[in-house]
């Protein structure tokens, strides 16, 4: 569970967010939507303190993680998985090593429980066998995949995913979907993902955040949002024809 | 940003860099894998640049000794002292700041701007230490080496230039790099190669960790870590050389 509350941020005076509150659950997977530029990634760089939020605060389990210095933010941090827009693997490590890390680095686990946990993460993400490649030589798809196999290596509490499938086809990236909302319910995570991707919110959206104009200006489940009428939630769902055809067929 | 505000900034970045580890074997890894990157790769050009530094050092040694009033053992002797004082711990922190700096700022850098520093936080990992401090290090330890090698590489090339052009004979030239020999401006020059080491590791890492934005940053960081390590190793060498040859 992590709680959001009235969180301030801005850049250089510019206001990006303003006043937002808001919860997560656990064993659930929470989308964050909104237009590009709405302060989705933002939003949650504030949520994992990547940037310090100007005023609020965030709970973690109830445990304020804005008033924590440094040492007790990593450790909580601990228990984060992360999935960046770029996948953001380690280049000088291969994909074995990449998830390997954070069990080399925090565990005493020897070297084969290390190499049965990787193989087994490494294939709950379909990517058996490929340990010894380095990121340069993965696709998109497989960068994601890798990076999803090293967020949950240490059965993390909290899962982040910043907009994980962009720049993949429709294909591969309803794969990464489903992916994310599966490890949400193994793992029993409170995941929250960042996305614009109307397919996505159908897809695994079960509690729906949408940001607009770094204003929180609807929250409900993705069922409720085909009905909503609220404009600018509207103008965001319907924005393609395709959809658009679709809500005519409904209404018939 | 003026200038307080980076020194403010990189003294934080550096005092971060020194705190305990998360795990020491995943550091020892790191240390051995830095050492090779930064030092064993660089004996190659350090020993190139010494040896034609050391040769043309002699010569316009020796042609400009060429007087009847000056002794031939002149010529080894200014030749070592060149560079035992100046040339193997000044020079070749220069040539390090262009190499390894750049190669610091830009490796940090992208990381940075390809958001894997983010990564490693999120882990729970102090990124500063995890990346810098293996590298400060690394080439602290290493540089004492490169310094030594420098003065070996240089000696013997003035040697060989000297005698194949024949401004100096082997053994007048041997004799003056034996002549009034001062032990302890080895130990001055060790002293400024470890603390020049540890100027280019901190402010190319400083540069490359404050990168934002994208590929042309890294390449604008990289710049910077090689102009403002060079500006610092000077002043420092000019400090260094007031605190301990007074
Ligand atoms: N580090 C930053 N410095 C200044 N402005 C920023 C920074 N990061 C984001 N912004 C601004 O905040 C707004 C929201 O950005 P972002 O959260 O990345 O949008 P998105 O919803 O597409 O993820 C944008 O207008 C962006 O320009
Ligand atoms: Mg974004």
């Amino acid at each position: 569970m992590i709680e959001v509350t009235h969180i301030n941020k801005s850049f250089d005076g510019q206001p990006v967010l303003n006043d937002i509150s808001v919860s997560f659950e656990q064993g659930k997977t929470n989308l964050i939507i909104g237009r590009s530029g709405s302060g989705k990634t933002v939003l949650l760089k504030c949520i994992v303190g990547l940037l310090e939020t100007d005023s609020g605060n965030i709970f973690y389990s109830g445990q304020c993680f804005t008033s924590m210095n440094r040492k007790e933010k990593q450790k909580i941090r601990q228990g984060f998985g992360m999935l960046f827009q770029g996948a953001a693997l380690f280049d000088s490590l291969n994909v074995e090593e990449n998830v390997r890390f954070k069990l080399d680095m925090f565990t005493t686990m020897t070297p084969k429980e290390k190499s049965e946990r990787v193989d087994f993460c490494l294939k709950r993400v379909n990517l058996a066998g490929k340990n010894r490649l380095y990121p340069a030589e993965l696709s998109g798809g497989m960068k994601k995949r890798v990076a999803i196999a090293r967020a949950i290596v240490l059965n993390p509490r909290y899962l982040f995913c910043d907009e994980p499938n962009s720049g993949l086809d429709p294909q591969t990236a309803i794969m990464i979907d489903k992916l994310i909302s599966e490890i949400t319910k193994e793992f029993n995570m409170t995941t929250l993902v960042n996305t614009h991707d109307l397919n996505s919110v159908m897809e695994i959206g079960e509690k729906v955040v949408y940001i607009h104009e770094g204003n929180l200006w609807w929250e409900g489940t993705s069922e409720e949002i085909l009905e909503t009428d609220n404009p600018e939630l509207n103008d965001f769902v319907f924005a393609t024809k395709i959809v658009k055809q679709l809500k005519k067929l409904d209404d018939i | 940003m003026n200038l307080l505000e980076h020194i403010g900034k990189y003294t934080l970045l550096v005092k971060r860099s020194f705190s305990r580890p998360e795990s020491h074997k995943v550091y020892y890894k790191r240390l051995v894998t830095e050492m090779e990157l930064l030092g064993i790769n660089s004996t190659g050009i350090v020993a190139i640049i010494s040896f034609f530094m050391g040769a043309v050092i002699t010569i316009q040694t020796a042609y400009n000794t060429e007087s009847p009033l000056f002794p031939a053992y002149l010529i080894g002797l200014a030749a070592r002292d060149a560079i035992i004082l100046e040339f193997s711990s000044t020079i070749v922190a220069l040539i390090l700041a262009g190499k390894v700096g750049s190669n610091i700022a830009s490796e940090i850098g992208t990381m940075r701007v390809t958001e894997q520093i983010d990564a490693l936080e999120i882990m729970g990992v102090n990124s500063a230490a995890y990346l810098i401090l293996p590298k400060i290090m690394a080439l602290i330890i290493l540089a004492p080496f490169l310094s030594m090698l420098s003065m070996v590489v240089g000696v013997i090339g003035g040697w060989i230039a000297g005698t194949t052009v024949g401004v100096v004979t082997t053994p007048d030239y041997i004799y003056g790099i034996q002549y009034v020999f001062i032990p302890y401006y080895i130990v001055y020059s060790l002293i400024k190669s470890v603390v020049f080491a540890f100027i280019i590791t901190t402010v190319s890492s400083y540069h490359g960790y404050y990168t934002r934005g994208g590929a042309l940053e890294v390449g604008r960081s990289s710049t910077l870590a090689v102009v403002h390590s060079s500006v610092v190793i000077l002043l420092f060498n000019l400090i260094l050389t007031q605190l301990l040859l007074s």
